[in-house]
């Protein structure tokens, strides 16, 4: 405006850094350093110290992820949620730095929100996925450490898509992120069907996931199951990330002995039978007469 | 200033939606091609306009911008409301403003949103928009208007051919030199754009007046 240009005035945030508040993008750091290489060098090691999956199917979208928060070796904390909800009808998995995500997917909620009033219907999960890309985008080279794969129902049904902080954006139906994630592939591209029943599904999702952390030291403590269906997403179960994988190994067992020990009641028929009911059986629950591994060992 | 209030109709048919305009008479010398006032803003949504045609270009160009933008950002086409919006407020815009004036334009703006279903709106240079079934604007917009509310009936729109008679059949109230100086465009569910040739026009008119002279010859059997 004239009268501004004729005055030189400038606004506040035009003007050169202050010394009170770091410009965005920047950090303060002692001068003559620059920020990049502190962190690298003195830094916390920001690993994506996680196993998160996300599958697309006939029922919905099945989202799952252990809950271990790794800072270096150091677990800071083992029972974290790495499901962040966005709106009734998408999720996204959280990898990478925890506080990214977290910053990152508030304002994604904002936008979508915004977005919804003024046009009177949420976006699609693909515009969901983009604006979030774009968002993220313009911070490349800062260091931002999202991976996360966005899982939700819209007018065009179940979808996913996988957007990492570099600006990357894909659809498929499988996606597994983080450090445990080449474990959970292995279990997924095995088991996945795009016509799975919902059980199925749910078995595959939770076996995934204690198979990594079983082998993952980054990943461990519980695994998260939500499901996004038509409705809305809910969340299925929590449970402890070791007792799954023991159910599961017990599942591969031979077939017991004629004379067998009372702690196999069972015939081990009906154990096929039954094994996708026990996996979705939940939290917690042991078999009888299970004396092998004693409750709540911690694995190293 | 090249003021044009030639008459615009716009029709919201079931499966269709028409935009007729007059167009004035193009001088001998002058390429007919150039003078255009039916325009895309994308595959799906298009525009036609009363009043001052520079004012016209530019908001017609900053509203392409806005659904390639919209696309980009989004990575879904433009509704048909979207679109009227964001032309209504950059029009609002220019009311609000120091050292500028109003756009001098109302416009049509027609197309189909995603889930299929055809929406006609109408701004106007205050910055307001509605949706409409059928509407003119131009210099008589009363007169067709008035036509269109007796004559836009479900019949009237039942099939696209009948939505296209009824646009042209209210042009001509008003349109001197009849189907000449008539521009028709229509898009149709899930198809772009289509611009219908002089020929084409003709023909309609032609069946037009056929039907006026057959409803007239009953009409005289009737009184014998």
């Amino acid at each position: 405006m004239a009268l501004q240009d004729m005055c030189k005035w400038q606004s506040p945030d035009t003007q050169g850094p202050s010394p009170h508040l770091p410009r965005a993008g920047g950090w303060a750091v002692p001068r003559g350093c620059d920020p990049q290489t502190f962190l690298q060098i003195h830094g916390p090691r920001l690993a994506h110290g996680t196993t998160t999956l996300a599958f697309r199917f006939r029922h919905g979208v099945i989202a799952a992820a252990d809950t271990r928060s790794s800072c270096g070796s150091y677990v800071a904390c083992p029972a974290s949620c790495k499901v962040i909800p966005v709106h009734q009808h998408l999720l996204g998995t959280t990898s990478g730095t925890s506080a990214d995500c977290a910053t990152w997917y508030r304002v994604l909620q904002r936008e979508l929100r915004l977005r919804e009033l003024r046009e009177g219907q949420l976006p699609s999960v693909a515009s969901a996925a983009k604006l979030l890309s774009a968002m993220m985008s313009r911070y490349r080279g800062l260091d931002l450490c999202v991976a996360t794969a966005l899982c939700g129902w819209d007018r065009s049904g179940p979808m996913l898509f996988y957007v990492y902080s570099d600006g990357t954006r894909l659809q498929a139906d499988i996606f597994s992120v983080g450090s445990g994630s080449p474990y959970a592939y292995g279990v997924l591209d095995r088991g996945y069907r795009y016509d799975m029943s919902t059980q199925e599904a749910y078995a595959l999702a939770r076996c995934a996931v204690a198979h990594a952390t079983h082998r993952d030291a980054y990943s461990g403590g519980s695994v998260d199951l939500f499901h996004v269906r038509e409705s809305g997403w809910e969340h299925v179960s929590r449970s402890d990330a070791c007792v799954l994988y023991m159910e599961l190994q017990k599942l591969l067992e031979p077939e017991p002995e004629e004379d067998a020990s009372h702690a196999h009641p069972e015939p081990a028929t009906a154990h096929r039978a039954a094994e996708d009911r026990e996996l979705s059986v939940g939290p917690g629950e042991m078999t009888p007469g299970d004396s092998r591994m004693p409750a709540g060992t911690e694995t190293v | 200033m090249d003021v044009c209030t030639f008459e615009n109709v716009g029709i919201r048919g079931t499966n269709i939606v028409v935009l007729g305009v007059e167009k004035k008479s193009v001088a001998k010398l002058q390429d007919e091609r150039t003078v255009r006032k039916i325009c895309a803003l994308d595959d799906h949504v298009c525009m036609a306009f009363a009043g001052l045609t520079a004012d016209a270009r530019v908001v017609i160009n900053r509203a392409r911008v806005e659904c390639q933008s919209h696309k980009l950002t989004v990575e879904d086409p433009v509704t048909v409301e979207y679109i009227t919006r964001f032309i209504a407020t950059l029009k609002q815009k220019y009311t609000q403003s120091n050292g500028r004036r109003p756009f001098g334009i109302s416009a049509l703006i027609v197309g189909f949103d995603d889930d299929g279903i055809p929406r006609l709106y109408q701004t106007d240079p205050s910055g307001t928009y509605h949706a409409w079934k059928a509407n003119a604007i131009g210099r008589s917009a009363k007169t067709v208007r008035e036509f269109l509310e007796k004559n836009y009936t479900e019949d009237a729109i039942a099939s696209d051919n009948e939505a296209i008679k009824l646009a042209i059949k209210a042009l001509l109230e008003v349109v001197q030199s009849g189907g000449k100086n008539i521009e028709l465009a229509i898009i149709r569910r899930n198809q772009p754009l289509k611009m219908f040739s002089a020929k084409e026009v003709e023909l309609y008119v032609t069946e037009i007046e056929r039907e006026k002279e057959e409803a007239e010859k009953k009409k005289s059997k009737k009184s014998v």
